[in-house]
Formats: C-alpha cells, sequence, structure tokens
C-alpha cells in the first residue's frame, strides 16, 4: 500500500531503484520485498495478536453471548432470553443511579482534576528548591495501591475518625458530616478521594508535556515583552493541548470503569441503595453476588458499549489532530 | 472495510459459540468404584474449605487431614483455604461449571446446593452416611434435596442476642428480654445511660436483614417458610407484616447513629467494635460471634466477663412458633465424579471425636452428639442449649431462598434501614428476583 505512495518515496528516494528495462524482475523482486513484509509483520505480531483475541475479544464474544441468557452460573446456560437483560438494567433505578454517579465521577474527574492539576504543574514546572520533593509528594497518592487508599479514607472519614474530629478541632463542627453514611453527600466524598488519588497522575503527565514546550519559545515571548501570566496563557498551553487531550481520554475512561476505590471505601448498603454504586460495582454486585450472571454480562456489555462509544467519539472530535493518519484518516 | 470489520466481528462472535457448544458437550462420565475397592488404589482428595485465614481453624483442618491420612495412607488430602466471598461467589462456580471441581467443598445448603443438584454437580451420599444422619440429627435437612443427603454440616448454631452484662446492670435492667416488650423497655433504659442500646452493622447488609428474618420468623407459620423455601412463594401477608414490626422497632431507634455505613465485623468501626469495646450493649448476631469479636476487642480479659448471650425475644401474639429460632451452618459435599473415599472423609469430619476437637477450637458449635463437651466458652454453651432445645431451626433466609432472591431481599430490607423502602417493597422484589 504505502510503497505506491508518492510522498514516501520521497522520503525513501536514495533506496530507489533507478529507472530500467527490466520490469519483470523489478517487479518480483518487489514481490519478494512485500513477502519478505508480510512474514516480519506476522512473525513480529502473531503473539500479539493471538493474547488480545484470547484474553480481550474472545471474552467479549462470551460476555455477549452470555448476556442473551437468564443464567445463575449453575450448569450451562439454557434459558435464552434475548435481550431481556439489557431492558431489565435500564429499567432498574440501581443502574440509573450507578450511570448518574459515573457520569458524576467522569465529568467530576475534568473538571476539579484539570485545573488543579495545570496549576500544580507549571509551579512545579518552575525552579526552586525542594522541586524534586513537591514533584514525588504529588505523585505518592497515584503509586499507592486502590485497596490501600480505600481503607485509608474509610477509617479517616467513618463518624468518630480524623476527618470530623480536625474539623470539631478547628472549631468548623458545623461542617462535620457522615461522610460515607449520608446517601447524598457519599457520591461527593467518592470523588474528593478519586480526585486525590488520581491529580498527581494528570501534574505528572502534564509536567512531561511542559518539558516539550521549546525553552526558546519562551524565551522570545519574553523578549517581546510578555508577562509570566501571558507566556503560560499563549505559549505554553495551546502546546500543552495534546497532552491534556490525551490526560482527558484517559481520566474519562478511568472514570467510567471506576471500581477498586469504590469498592473499598463504601459499604455494600450504601452501594446497594444507588448512593454510590458505579456500573462496575453495580456489574459485580448483581453478577456475583446475587448470583445473576447472565444479567451480570449484559452489564458488562453496557460498560463496555458505553466506553467503547465515548472513546470513538473522544478519538474522532478531540484527539484527531494529535492523531491524525494513524487511526482517523487513510493515506490518499 | 467497515463492512469487512464487521464480518471479522461477526465470525469471532460465531466461533466462541461454536467453541462454547463444543465445550459443553463433554464431560458426565459416572466411575463410582464399588465399596470393596476402597482404599486400595492412592487417590488424592482437593478439598476447598473457607478457613483461609491463619488461626485455630485452618490449623485444625490441616490436622484432621495430616489425621485421616494416617488411618488411611492410600489417601492424600490437598487443602486450600478460600475466603468464604470468593470460595462462594466466584471459585467454586468456575470450578464446578469447568467440570473440575475440588473433590469435597464448603457447601452452605439451602438454596444453594438445590440449584447445585438440578445442576448435577454433587454425590447422592444418603445410603453411606445414615448412621451419621442419626447423629446430627434435624439440621442434616439443611443439606437435603429432595429427601436425598448430598452434604453434610460440622457447624450449626442459631443467632440471638450477644450483650454487655456490665452495661445491663448499670441501666438497671434485671434479666435479658423474653419479649419485645422487655426489650423495647430495656433499650430506654440504655439510651438513659448515654449508652448504644444496640449495635447493627448495616452497612454489609446482612446484618440488618437478620432483624427481618426474626420478625418474619414471628410472624409467619413454619409451613409458609418452608413453601417460601422450596418454592419461592412469598404470598403470605405475614411477610409484609415482618416489614411492618421492622420499621416500628426502627422508629423507636434501638440502633447507633448512621448505621448504615456500619460494617458488620472484622474492624474497630464496625457493630463488633462497638459491642466488644463497651459502647453498644447489645447486638444480633450467630454463633461465630465470640470468635469475630475477641479480634476486634480491645481488652479480651473484659470482653470474656461481660459478654453474654440470649435468644432473640418473642412477640406477644405473632402466628409464628415462638420456640423456632434462625440458624444456620457449615457443610462440606462431595463433587458428582469424587473418589469414594470423599465420602469416608466426610464421615470422618463429623465423626464425634472430629467434632470435639473442632468445638475445642472455639470457633463454632459442633453437631454432632457426643462432641458437646468440646465446648468450653459460657456464652457458646448456652446457644447450644438453645440449639437444643429450638422446636424448629430455620435456615438464614437468604441461604434458604438462593443467592437472587436473597440478595434483592436483604437490599430492600436495608433501603427500610435507610428510610426509603417500604415493607411492601421487601415482598415485591423479592417476587421480582425469583423470575429473574
Amino acid at each position: 500500500m504505502t510503497s505506491t505512495n508518492p510522498t514516501l518515496d520521497l522520503a525513501g528516494g536514495a533506496s530507489a531503484p533507478p529507472a530500467g528495462p527490466r520490469p519483470a524482475r523489478r517487479s518480483s523482486a518487489r514481490a519478494a520485498e512485500t513477502r519478505r513484509k508480510w512474514y516480519e509483520i506476522i512473525g513480529l505480531t502473531t503473539p500479539a495478536v493471538i493474547v488480545y483475541v484470547m484474553f480481550v475479544l474472545v471474552p467479549m464474544g462470551f460476555a455477549f453471548y452470555y448476556s442473551l441468557f437468564r443464567w445463575r452460573g449453575v450448569g450451562p446456560p439454557t434459558d435464552y432470553v434475548g435481550f431481556d437483560n439489557y431492558v431489565l438494567a435500564f429499567q432498574d433505578p440501581i443502574f440509573l443511579d450507578a450511570l448518574r454517579n459515573n457520569a458524576i465521577i467522569v465529568f467530576g474527574s475534568l473538571l476539579i482534576q484539570g485545573p488543579i492539576a495545570l496549576g500544580v504543574a507549571l509551579l512545579l514546572n518552575r525552579n526552586f528548591r525542594g522541586r524534586t520533593v513537591f514533584r514525588l509528594l504529588a505523585f505518592v497518592p497515584y503509586v499507592l495501591a486502590e485497596v490501600t487508599v480505600g481503607i485509608m479514607w474509610k477509617l479517616l472519614l467513618s463518624d468518630a475518625g480524623t476527618i470530623n474530629a480536625m474539623l470539631e478541632s478547628l472549631g468548623l463542627g458545623g461542617l462535620v458530616q457522615a461522610w460515607l453514611a449520608d446517601l447524598d453527600v457519599v457520591i461527593w466524598t467518592l470523588l474528593a478521594v478519586l480526585t486525590w488519588k488520581y491529580v498527581g497522575f494528570a501534574i505528572i503527565l502534564l509536567l512531561a508535556g511542559l518539558s516539550n514546550v521549546p525553552q526558546e519559545l519562551n524565551e522570545a515571548a519574553a523578549i517581546d515583552g510578555a508577562s509570566w501570566w501571558q507566556i503560560q496563557r499563549h505559549v505554553t498551553l495551546p502546546l500543552l493541548g495534546p497532552t491534556i487531550r490525551i490526560w482527558m481520554f484517559l481520566s474519562m475512561i478511568g472514570s467510567l470503569q471506576v471500581f477498586d476505590v469504590i469498592w473499598v471505601t463504601s459499604v455494600p448498603a450504601v452501594r446497594s441503595l444507588g448512593a454510590s454504586a458505579t456500573m462496575a460495582t453495580y456489574m459485580v454486585d448483581n453478577g456475583f453476588f446475587a448470583r445473576l450472571w447472565g444479567y451480570g454480562n449484559a452489564v458488562a456489555v453496557i460498560l463496555f458499549a458505553i466506553s467503547f462509544v465515548a472513546a470513538v467519539l473522544f478519538q474522532r472530535f478531540l484527539l484527531r489532530r494529535d492523531i491524525e493518519g494513524a487511526i482517523t484518516r487513510r493515506a490518499n | 472495510m467497515a463492512i469487512k470489520r464487521r464480518a471479522t466481528t461477526f465470525l469471532a462472535l460465531s466461533m466462541t459459540t461454536a467453541l462454547l457448544v463444543a465445550g459443553c458437550g463433554g464431560g458426565g462420565e459416572d466411575e463410582a468404584p464399588a465399596e470393596s475397592e476402597l482404599y486400595k488404589n492412592p487417590v488424592t482428595l482437593t478439598w476447598w474449605h473457607n478457613a483461609s485465614q491463619d488461626g485455630p481453624g485452618k490449623t485444625y483442618w490441616e490436622k484432621v487431614a495430616k489425621d485421616f491420612n494416617a488411618l488411611h495412607p492410600t489417601v492424600t488430602i490437598e487443602i486450600e483455604g478460600i475466603e468464604t466471598n470468593q470460595l462462594q461467589r466466584t471459585r467454586l462456580p468456575a470450578a464446578l461449571l469447568s467440570n473440575d471441581p475440588p473433590d469435597i467443598f464448603q457447601a452452605w445448603g439451602g438454596g444453594e446446593i438445590r440449584e447445585q443438584v438440578e445442576a448435577d454437580y454433587l454425590k447422592d451420599i444418603t445410603e453411606q452416611v445414615k448412621d451419621e444422619v442419626a447423629n446430627i440429627g434435624s439440621a442434616v435437612e439443611i443439606w437435603q434435596v429432595d429427601g436425598k443427603q448430598y452434604g453434610l454440616p460440622y457447624r450449626m448454631g442459631i443467632e440471638g442476642i450477644w450483650y454487655n452484662k456490665d452495661l445491663f446492670q448499670q441501666a438497671g435492667i434485671a434479666a435479658p428480654p423474653t419479649t419485645f416488650d422487655e426489650l423495647n423497655d430495656a433499650v430506654t433504659k440504655l439510651k438513659a445511660i448515654n449508652v448504644i442500646p444496640i449495635a447493627v452493622g448495616a452497612g454489609d447488609k446482612w446484618p440488618a436483614a437478620h432483624w427481618w428474618y426474626n420478625f418474619a420468623l414471628r410472624a409467619c407459620s413454619v409451613d409458609t417458610l418452608r413453601k417460601a423455601s422450596l418454592e419461592n412463594v412469598f404470598d403470605d401477608q405475614c411477610f409484609v407484616k415482618a416489614g411492618q414490626d421492622l420499621k416500628t422497632f426502627i422508629d423507636t431507634k434501638p440502633f447507633q447513629p448512621n448505621f448504615i455505613a456500619t460494617p458488620g465485623q472484622n474492624d474497630p468501626t464496625s457493630a463488633n467494635g462497638l459491642l466488644a469495646n463497651g459502647k453498644a450493649a447489645m447486638e444480633l448476631m450467630g454463633d461465630w460471634n465470640k470468635g469475630t469479636l475477641d479480634t476486634v476487642t480491645e481488652d479480651q480479659e473484659a470482653l470474656n466477663k461481660f459478654i453474654g448471650w440470649f435468644p432473640v425475644p418473642a412477640i406477644a401474639g405473632s402466628a409464628g412458633d415462638p420456640k423456632a429460632a434462625l440458624g444456620g451452618g457449615d457443610g462440606f459435599a462431595c463433587a458428582k465424579n469424587a473418589p469414594a473415599e470423599c465420602v469416608e472423609f466426610l464421615k470422618y469430619i463429623v465423626s464425634p471425636e472430629v467434632q470435639k476437637g473442632y468445638a475445642e477450637t472455639g470457633t463454632g458449635l459442633p453437631v454432632a452428639k457426643g462432641a458437646e463437651d468440646g465446648v468450653k466458652d459460657p456464652a457458646l454453651k448456652s446457644i447450644l442449649e438453645a440449639t437444643t432445645s429450638a422446636t424448629y431451626v430455620q435456615l438464614w433466609l437468604d441461604t434458604a431462598f438462593g443467592s437472587t432472591v436473597g440478595n434483592a431481599m436483604n437490599d430492600a430490607i436495608v433501603a427500610i434501614f435507610a428510610g426509603n423502602g417500604s415493607p411492601e417493597k421487601v415482598v415485591e422484589a423479592m417476587k421480582a428476583a425469583a423470575r429473574k
């Protein structure tokens, strides 16, 4: 495909065969070349393709197949019900609560973590003593295991926990909350925990992006009389665009599939009332604990479909210029 | 391009289906060696139990396996201790589905064993265990399906109220309550001395749901409960009454604040922790509670001194049998294709000597007659007495009705606790789940 592309010939012009009167040989040489290339492609990708098919595509196929059955995980599935499980899911108010909670986490993460991370990254990108220490501190929560974070916050946020005690002793007794028990508060509490946990990742990503912004541009702007703020706003930020968009993409997908921190921090009762359930915790609660395996698979497929559509739309409209040519456009 | 990709997807899907159908075709061979073949050939039994944490329970099972191997050198036993939820919800169902189950494994009885028998997973052991069944008594019924025995219990006990004798004395409560009126009275008195009257681990759902079970046990006749367990029929008004009684009880505010997020056991902020550390006066819990209280107490000696147990009080003028109790147990079952030695090992586990040793570990109450001497703890002794004198032991309703109905029921009961459910909705949820 690519060898006929004139733009590529420009790049590989030096090795292009000289024009000569032996078209037959030339085409057979080219065929051999093509064959060799295909062997290479097949040889190098086969292991990855096998793993991908075995552990991604086949299970996805199974999940879809099982989702069409009323099946409690005992004996093979036999009670075919078509798309009933999908209808049931969208009729369950708790599942709709889970969808709402996922939406809160997706948008909450973007809107809260984004500005915080950007601000901190810009600060940490300046030169000052102890910069490495601050960078490390910002990244620590992200490195901690999810379960550790969950248990830690569960204890801190309990009724007689550290957070409430601190508020009391600061004279802020009015702010004391049943952080994890109040059904209207718990999802915001969890959003705060998730923000604490994942903002470090955004910071590190943006710092990496910042280090790619050429210093010369900043200097040029400074010589032209731009202030620090103007430089950040008009030079750095636009150049940081690709990094910000990639982070938004990762954050969104992670938020849609969030499971472990929620599972550990929020107790089963609060989840089952819909106050803190996400699609993933709902899937496990129903699939394994209520032993509705067919139904659980249906929820898994819905979760996949939503994530997939979100990912495709995001790539199509926001990541387009960053990955141009790779996915969105064929060479012509 | 798009069409091609869709075709590939379709191909992958249909291949998957083909694989699946092929996978379902296998299995089903039946090879039960004759009695005389016992202990002739060396066999290895795999044994999955739920004593996964290091402690007397786990150590004891290791000893049991070793002793059995010493008695019958041809039998080697490979043990795997797996945490209950993981074992019951994922590992065991997956192993059974894939036709490669362990030979002997944890069985909780009730609705679950019924489903497993319907799927032809378990060995019918009715003929081989007649003596053991006679020695254990009515508890074995929980591991029966249609009159046939598929497993045997090694632990069984009824639930009741664990209480703090010191706090009762301080509040001026002369004797443990025997009726709900007396219980309400005790709650008022305990509030007066500023302690939490009753701790409930509603966060884990089931500790809250058990209050509803007890109201149902008091409101419903034994026949209604039997029918509900066997056929998942919940038309009787007594199930609504249970919710109404529960609501009335919750309205008297007997529980700690924010109970909806309090875990049941295993950490100091749990309902167990509140009782074990003298912050709450009562907790409704099963016979295993002594062991779990021990793990969260700050002062073991004080706990041993103040802890007591009494049966769930009766409700005046209710349809249910006042001497009936809710209970449950743990048992083991053999996989359908397990070697005959599996049944022999099962019989060994429930033999009086092994049961006595089990009782001595203090992790639960034994079921076999002749093992009673192993129970040393005074609270456990009173449970053992109450268990023996109960006229009818109803298995935990969520286990009896099966996981699907049980889970929906517990969720709906928790909603009553949270203040946004209703007695009718519990019954509706149970009926809807039975159809799922």
